[in-house]
């Protein structure tokens, strides 16, 4: 690819990665905030989300370098 | 990709690191298997084997540091990746599960260790092999599960959806089991740990760079070299993730297949 265009892919494939951590992660606290023994219960799937949602924007830094 | 990005001035510019500083040289000329990853994943094969024989070695009821150490991190699997999660049968994977766990976080960790460096599963080589064999595992846990035919039904046309939303639904599950799951797994691993070495390598050789430019950027390079100490502490916390996720999503997938009913 030439010049920065896979940067700009970059730069707009991580928009939505970006939002969707901050709403899990909004969501866990929250859940803790309402009932803070559910803290062990809810980080397990905050850790899963947040990984899942992650594995997005790092496909799109990868794919950045690579192409 | 950043060829133009920075002339500062000084000497030939500044080269910053990309994908071909991942592509260590064999020790040995002609041996292509004498490379650093490779050594890295026999030498933390030895290192894990050590810590836990050493650590059960006189396990007595109430236990000494390294006893606590290894039952910790062996208790960990077993129950909050285990039994949590694929539930009645969990014994049977938790050699697998804790294998996975051990593996891919010692590998990680030798991301930051001082003299080594390099987090192995940066090599795609690495994650795909392990992808690989959790591929083949939970199919054929499931296959061994169900039977052939009836997992195969159960997987590609889901019990409890009305009939013509098959079309939509079965070429998405097709591609889930078969295709996305085993690469996005890879690819999670593989992508965080080599954009988390980049970013290591970026910070701590532009930061020595720096020091070599005017005086503006000689008070510069501490800041990289903070930024630097920062992300080694967060690429240790990113790393310990990783290898929990992958672990998690293997106990995840498993649990998939031996489940009875929806």
């Amino acid at each position: 690819m030439e010049g920065s265009l896979n940067l700009v892919g970059y730069g707009l494939a991580a928009i939505g990665p970006g939002l969707a951590v901050g709403m899990i992660f909004a969501a866990y606290i929250n859940g803790v905030a309402r009932q803070p023994e559910a803290r062990s219960v809810l980080q397990p799937i905050a850790f899963l989300g947040f990984a899942l949602a992650e594995a997005l924007a790092l496909f799109g830094l990868v794919l950045a370098f690579v192409l | 990709m950043l060829s133009y990005a920075a002339e500062t001035g000084k000497g030939e510019g500044f080269s910053p690191p990309d994908a071909g500083d991942f592509n260590l040289p064999p020790f040995i000329e002609g041996n292509e298997f004498a490379t650093k990853p490779i050594l890295l994943a026999f030498l933390s094969v030895i290192l894990i084997s050590l810590f836990f024989y050493f650590s059960a070695r006189r396990a007595a009821l109430v236990p000494s540091k390294l006893q606590f150490a290894g039952e910790s991190v062996y208790s960990f699997v077993r129950n909050d990746l285990g039994r949590e999660i694929i539930g009645q049968e969990f014994m049977r994977f938790v050699p697998y599960l804790f294998t996975l766990f051990t593996f891919i976080l010692v590998n990680n960790i030798f991301g930051i260790v001082p003299m080594l460096q390099f987090p192995t599963m940066s090599r795609i080589s690495f994650a795909y092999v392990l992808a690989v064999i959790t591929f083949f595992v939970f199919h054929y846990v499931g296959i061994r599960h169900h039977g052939t035919i009836k997992y195969l039904k159960d997987i590609l046309f889901m019990p409890g959806v009305p009939k013509p939303v098959y079309i939509l639904l079965t070429p998405i599950e097709i591609a889930t089991y078969l295709v996305v799951r085993p690469l996005t797994l890879s690819l999670r691993l593989f992508a965080n740990m080599f954009a988390g070495h980049l970013l290591l390598l970026i910070f701590i050789l532009g930061g020595e760079y720096l020091l070599q430019g005017s005086l503006v950027m000689k008070l510069a390079s501490p800041v990289a070299f903070a930024f630097g100490i920062a992300l080694t502490f967060f690429e240790f916390l990113v790393q310990f993730i990783q290898a929990y996720i992958f672990t998690l999503l293997t106990a995840l997938y498993i649990a998939g297949a031996v489940a009875d009913e929806h």
